[in-house]
């Protein structure tokens, strides 16, 4: 099945001043339970992709399906909903809201949909334990370390059960240890549960854990193999 | 709901320093603008309540057509009746009867202009203390054959206490009045023009002099406090007879003192208006602030799905709950200082000498007390408040304007 569809999508920032084509004309199809890394050098184009596929960003031409829907068409408001209830996020760091301790930061998102209260405690258990940080449940993002945070931000991105994981460089500011966990994770329920990811990365060891690796270089797609 | 007052409240104490900032400089602008508004409103009250208690009184009763045209031929009686209807009005002290016309005064070769005041001593006293003004000599006693007169007429004329004044005159209906009076006492007067005319008699030596016995050109009203100044006019309004009595009250009476007024609370709004855009200043600095902090972390949740509109109310009810708590505690600590100053006024004599002078010339103490009223406190609670949320919508603004992409770069 699919769930993500891009056709022809091209990304020129600054197009009156000093334009800069981040995207060049790309064409992508991610299948359901995919574990797809998007590589290439900096400046290649990969955060952008991610930004246009998640509704963060609009594409400057082309069309982005997401389970069915062209959502290069829909306006500021709905594209919020649908990203609550599509699309999981990790970013790169910081991607908590400090305030609220981690079962709070997974429960947030919950809350925005509307899920009863039981249910959302629930599910807060279950996740907070498949990315290993049960006992770390009351703390404050602040007390957690740079891999813990990116756990709970993984469990938060399940949280709303959404159609795929979009995960813009997730093991950047981590050591080699957590991000081997961190991978562990993410392939566990890629596995497990069937998850979609789509992670951007530089890093080789992350790449050599991806089954399906689209190379971006100027913009374009370069390579795309699946192992 | 719950959710966003939970965010809310954490928020708020998420940064302390800037919560106390914002605290404290909401606290400040509302203790502030209270406290100068009640100085303002305090200062004016005693100085309209010294004007008017010196000489005119809140309101007088006349013969019709006196205000527009007084004169010597346009008096009232002064029966007993009055007594009753001072009675019947609630917070209305007294009537004081005044007999008021020119005169020439002369003591050897001098000669001048003067106002005789035909007066009830008494009662004169009990409104204006009269008494009090007196330097040297003694004050009327009702049925004396003399007067009191001013200083610096007493200075013009070379009299003293105890010397004989002659005064000539007009009297009711075109008769010659011609008088001679012992001198018993000596007045001083802060206005200079009054200083130099001011004639005091008491009032069946006035009326015998004029020649209208039972007759008098004013009646003062006494009451017991301003406040309560327009319900005896409407009450005395209704109880005298409209063809034959006016009842005038002070603003007609002395309209400079009323001009002055609005051009001074003119001034003060200009004022109030300049703290308030510093008020301003202040609040919207640390919305900013609080809007830098969070830009990233807006990204992020517009990002992950939450709706503009939720997280506008969010940071909304942030800046209402620290306005809620700064304007409280700005009413209640402005509570004891608006009292401590209405009870101690700041006192001016001790201020350079001019300043001293210039309350003496105008009759005023030379002090500065504080109005407590309840309105003040409201209105500066409330105006402070808006302003709050007026600039709350600049937060508001920034987050529907907000581009995650762009919020997350940092
Ligand atoms: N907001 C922007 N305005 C102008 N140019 C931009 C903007 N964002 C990205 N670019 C440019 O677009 C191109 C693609 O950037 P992008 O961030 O997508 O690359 P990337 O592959 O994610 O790089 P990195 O590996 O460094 O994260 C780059 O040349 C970048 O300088
Ligand atoms: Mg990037």
């Amino acid at each position: 099945m699919t769930v993500i569809e891009t056709k022809g999508i091209t990304k020129v920032y600054n197009p009156k001043k000093v334009p800069v084509h981040a995207l060049r004309g790309v064409d992508l199809t991610i299948r359901k339970g995919e574990f797809t890394a998007i590589v290439g050098p900096s400046g290649s184009g990969k955060t952008t992709l991610l930004n246009i596929i998640g509704g963060l960003d609009q594409a400057s031409s082309g069309v982005v399906i997401v389970d069915g829907v062209d959502i290069t068409r829909i306006s500021d408001n709905k594209l919020i909903d649908f990203r609550k209830e599509k699309i999981g996020f990790v970013f790169q760091a910081y991607n908590l809201i400090p305030v609220l301790t981690a079962a709070e930061n997974v429960e947030f998102i919950m809350l925005l949909q509307g899920i009863s209260k039981d249910k959302r405690q629930k599910r807060v258990v279950e996740l907070l334990k498949s990315v290993g940080i049960e006992d770390q449940a009351d703390k404050r993002p602040s007390k957690l370390s740079g891999g813990q945070q990116q756990r709970v931000a993984v469990a938060r991105a399940l949280a709303s059960k959404p159609s795929f994981v979009l995960a813009d460089e997730p093991t950047a500011n981590l050591d080699s240890k957590s991000t081997a966990q961190l991978l562990d994770i993410m392939a566990k329920l890629n596995q497990e549960e069937g998850m979609t990811f789509i992670f951007s990365t530089h890093d080789q060891r992350v790449i050599d854990r991806a089954r399906r690796v689209v190379t971006l270089e100027d913009g374009m797609i370069i390579s795309d193999v699946t192992r | 709901m719950q959710m966003m007052i939970l965010l809310a409240w954490r928020n708020i104490w998420r940064n302390k320093r800037r919560t106390a900032i914002t605290i404290s400089s909401i606290f400040f602008a509302v203790l502030f603008s209270i406290f100068m508004l009640a100085l303002q409103n305090g200062s004016w009250g005693r100085m309209i309540d010294n004007a008017l208690s010196s000489y005119f009184g809140y309101g007088q009763i006349h013969k019709k057509g006196y205000y527009d045209d007084p004169g010597i031929n346009t008096l009232m009686e002064y029966t007993s009746d009055w007594k009753g209807k001072s009675k019947n009005i609630e917070h209305l002290k007294d009537f004081v009867p005044r007999l008021e016309s020119f005169a020439m005064a002369s003591y050897g070769n001098q000669t001048k202009g003067v106002m005789i005041n035909g007066i009830d001593p008494k009662k004169e006293n009990a409104l204006t203390k009269l008494s009090g003004k007196i330097t040297e000599g003694k004050y009327l006693e009702l049925n004396d054959t003399a007067v009191m007169i001013a200083e610096g007429l007493a200075s013009q004329l070379k009299i003293g206490v105890g010397d004989t004044i002659v005064f000539i005159s007009q009297g009711y209906h075109g008769v010659n009045s011609a008088g001679k009076y012992t001198v018993k006492g000596l007045l001083h007067f802060g206005p200079p023009d009054l200083n130099k005319m001011m004639v005091y008699m008491p009032l069946p030596e006035a009326q015998q002099f004029f020649g209208c016995e039972n007759l008098i050109s004013t009646l003062i009203i006494d009451i017991d406090d301003r406040s309560n100044l327009p319900g005896i006019i409407k009450k005395l309004k209704s109880q005298v007879e409209p063809d034959l009595h006016e009842v005038i009250e002070w603003e007609q009476l002395v309209p400079n003192l009323l001009a002055a007024k609005q051009a001074k609370l003119n001034g003060v709004y200009i004022f109030m208006l300049i703290l308030y855009t510093i008020i301003s200043f202040g609040i919207f600095g640390t919305i900013l602030m609080m809007i830098k902090e969070r830009s990233y972390e807006f990204g992020i949740l517009i990002g992950i799905g939450m709706k503009r509109k939720l997280l506008s109310m969010v940071v909304m009810l942030e800046i209402i709950l620290l306005g809620m708590a700064g304007v409280f505690a700005g009413v209640i600590a402005a509570i004891p200082l608006v009292n401590y100053f209405r009870v101690n006024p700041i006192d001016m004599s001790h201020m350079e000498k001019g300043l001293d002078n210039m309350f003496d010339q105008y009759g005023f103490e030379p002090v500065l007390p504080t109005a407590f009223d309840i309105s003040t406190f409201v209105s500066q609670a409330i105006i402070v408040f808006v302003i709050c949320l007026l600039l709350a919508t600049f937060a508001v603004w920034k987050i529907y304007h907000v581009k995650p992409v762009e919020s997350m770069k940092n």
